[in-house]
């Protein structure tokens, strides 16, 4: 065990951890962030990502030594089920989500490219987002949700 | 006086015979004229469309000339050089921006002499150097492939290269030294395998391009042909004495790389590499086939120099961080009991090139960077871990593995190539 502290959603976390933990298991089993999902532990389909800084990550290929003085963001961060974020209401009107198990990675790594490109074209999206799966194959409504967003009508804030 | 006069104007006229003489011999070395512009051909004979398919393929033409979510062929992509920034051209049918107009002798012309239609120099980056070593047969047959194909309108995007090279003409100065070599001719007493996989990779393949060392003005060095280079921050491994090495390539192996798939012992391609396997794959099998069967014959001229032991005994450094950190973000797919190796065929990392090479860099690249997913193709994917490891991390994990690889010979140089790597891909 090691004592380590986590920047989560701005809000300092002391917590005593295996320092080989991923960032997901910490998430989810310390800090009752469960949005983030398990999907298949091996950076291959994208459901746990997080933004770490301003860069998604696969949370579950993270350890959390060398996370310390980093600005983790889950996508609790974005809004909540009342007060939704501007990307999570394009999904909800754009019924991007069918099981939502990929979600809230999509969510997050959809995020991290509007931060960094408020109006990327469908190309980029599509190249950006390629690293999440989603199973139940709503990947069309998920373009065109961070399309809305991205349109010049849309905004993050 | 007279006679100083007479000296004077000697010295005059032959000054001025020499400016001509000069002046001459610039135009003829620098001055290219335009081969007239064609209407594009509308019928082609299928059974060369599809041998000239395999030529374009065979000679990465797309792997330069396609930019990452463009149109096939258009151009786009940025070659970055020592000497500045090049894009890539359209070489698609378009009248305007493409090749349209081009008649067969000027796309012969541009492909053996690096001349475009119009008269004015390419750079060499374009590898007129190897695809001059072609037949005939198969610059015609690519010619027409591309002839046939949907034309683009991709206007050139302007080129940043530093003065001098930003002067084309002055190209002519580089071809006079380096531009030599004819179509290859068969060797005899060698098998056709053998014959073909030198034509494959010496003309359309053109290998050397990354994987021999260039010159300070870009040039191949052709004493030192084949035996390593570098291309975008990655180090092009050797390809003489691949079977001598301390971690020698089998045919089995080779062909199987060359074609992208995970050979066990060795890796899979990555970065500039992976493209030119793709293409590779798609061709017969016969193709990779032919380039090992050469490759393998290449004996390296002087001994292995990786199997050098280093003179740093030192006491035993402590790879529990490493270790720990193999175990957090790598283990599920290159672990001993990794699921993923048995139902997936991820490496263990033990006998990967990257490992065994005595730069760290390629191995560094790889975990940085990942092994992108490309659109279309099949093949395994790596998620890149540049904003999950911080540098310390990525020393220890490194210097971890390449203790379980290469006890004998810790990599030197870690802290500084991670500094290296994360200034270049930022």
């Amino acid at each position: 065990m090691s004592q380590i502290t986590l920047n989560v959603n701005g809000a300092a976390q002391p917590l005593a951890l295996e320092p080989d933990m991923p960032l997901l298991y910490a998430l989810r089993n310390h800090l009752n962030l469960n949005g983030a999902k398990y999907g298949c532990g091996l950076g291959q389909c994208g459901a746990c990502t997080v933004i770490v800084d301003d860069q998604p990550v696969f949370a579950c290929l993270t350890p959390c030594a060398g996370l310390e003085g980093k600005k983790i963001r889950t996508v609790e961060s974005l809004g909540s089920a009342e007060k939704p974020g501007p990307l999570q209401a394009a999904f909800i009107e754009k019924q991007a989500a069918q099981c939502g198990y990929c979600i809230a990675g999509m969510l997050m790594r959809a995020q991290s490219l509007l931060e960094q490109n408020p109006h990327p074209d469908e190309q980029t999206i599509r190249e950006h987002m390629a690293g999440n799966l989603c199973r139940c194959g709503t990947h069309l409504r998920i373009i065109e949700a961070i399309k809305q967003v991205a349109g010049h009508n849309g905004s993050l804030t | 006086m007279t006679s100083h006069f007479l000296k004077s104007r000697t010295l005059w006229i032959s000054v001025a015979v020499l400016a001509v003489i000069g002046l001459f011999g610039a135009f003829l070395l620098m001055w290219r004229p335009a081969i007239d512009p064609i209407e594009r051909p509308t019928t082609f004979d299928t059974a060369q469309l599809q041998r000239g398919a395999r030529v374009v393929e065979a000679g990465d033409c797309a792997v330069c000339h396609t930019r990452p979510g463009g149109e096939y062929l258009a151009g786009g992509l940025p070659l970055v050089t020592p000497f500045g920034t090049l894009f890539s051209t359209n070489i698609t049918p378009d009248k305007q921006t493409g090749i349209g107009q081009w008649s067969l002798p000027a796309f012969k012309r541009a492909m053996r002499q690096g001349i475009a239609r119009d008269g004015h120099f390419l750079y060499p980056a374009f590898p007129y150097v190897h695809y001059r070593r072609m037949s005939e047969g198969d610059i015609a047959d690519a010619y027409a492939y591309l002839m046939s194909g949907p034309a683009v309108h991709a206007p050139a995007l302007q080129n940043q290269m530093n003065f001098p090279m930003n002067i084309r003409p002055l190209v002519s100065f580089w071809n006079l030294l380096f531009l030599h070599g004819e179509p290859l001719k068969p060797v005899a007493e060698r098998s056709e395998a053998w014959n073909r996989g030198r034509y494959l990779v010496d003309g359309p393949g053109h290998c050397a391009g990354c994987h021999s060392p260039l010159n300070l003005i870009g040039a191949e060095k052709s004493s030192e042909y084949l035996q390593g280079g570098s291309v975008d921050g990655w180090n092009a491994l050797a390809l003489i004495g691949m079977g001598q090495r301390a971690n020698p390539w089998s045919r089995e192996q080779l062909v199987g790389y060359l074609r992208a798939d995970v050979v066990d012992g060795h890796g899979t391609p990555a970065g500039p590499m992976r493209p030119v396997s793709l293409s590779l794959a798609r061709l017969p099998a016969s193709e990779a086939e032919a380039i090992a069967e050469y490759l393998l014959s290449l004996q390296s001229p002087h001994s292995v120099t990786e199997t050098t032991p280093t003179t740093q005994p030192g006491p035993p450094a402590d790879h529990s961080t490493g270790a720990l950190l193999f175990t957090s973000a790598c283990a599920g797919c290159h672990g001993p009991a990794a699921p993923m190796r048995e139902i997936d065929g991820r490496p263990g990392l033990q006998n990967t090139s990257a490992l065994q090479a005595s730069s760290s860099r390629n191995f560094l690249k790889t975990v940085l960077e990942g092994v992108p997913a490309i659109p279309g193709s099949p093949g395994p994917v790596m998620p890149p871990f540049a904003a999950s490891l911080d540098s310390d991390q990525l020393g220890a994990l490194a210097a971890y593995l390449r203790q379980q690889a290469r006890p004998d010979q810790p990599w030197a140089d870690l802290s500084s190539t991670i500094e290296a790597l994360r200034q270049e891909t930022k």
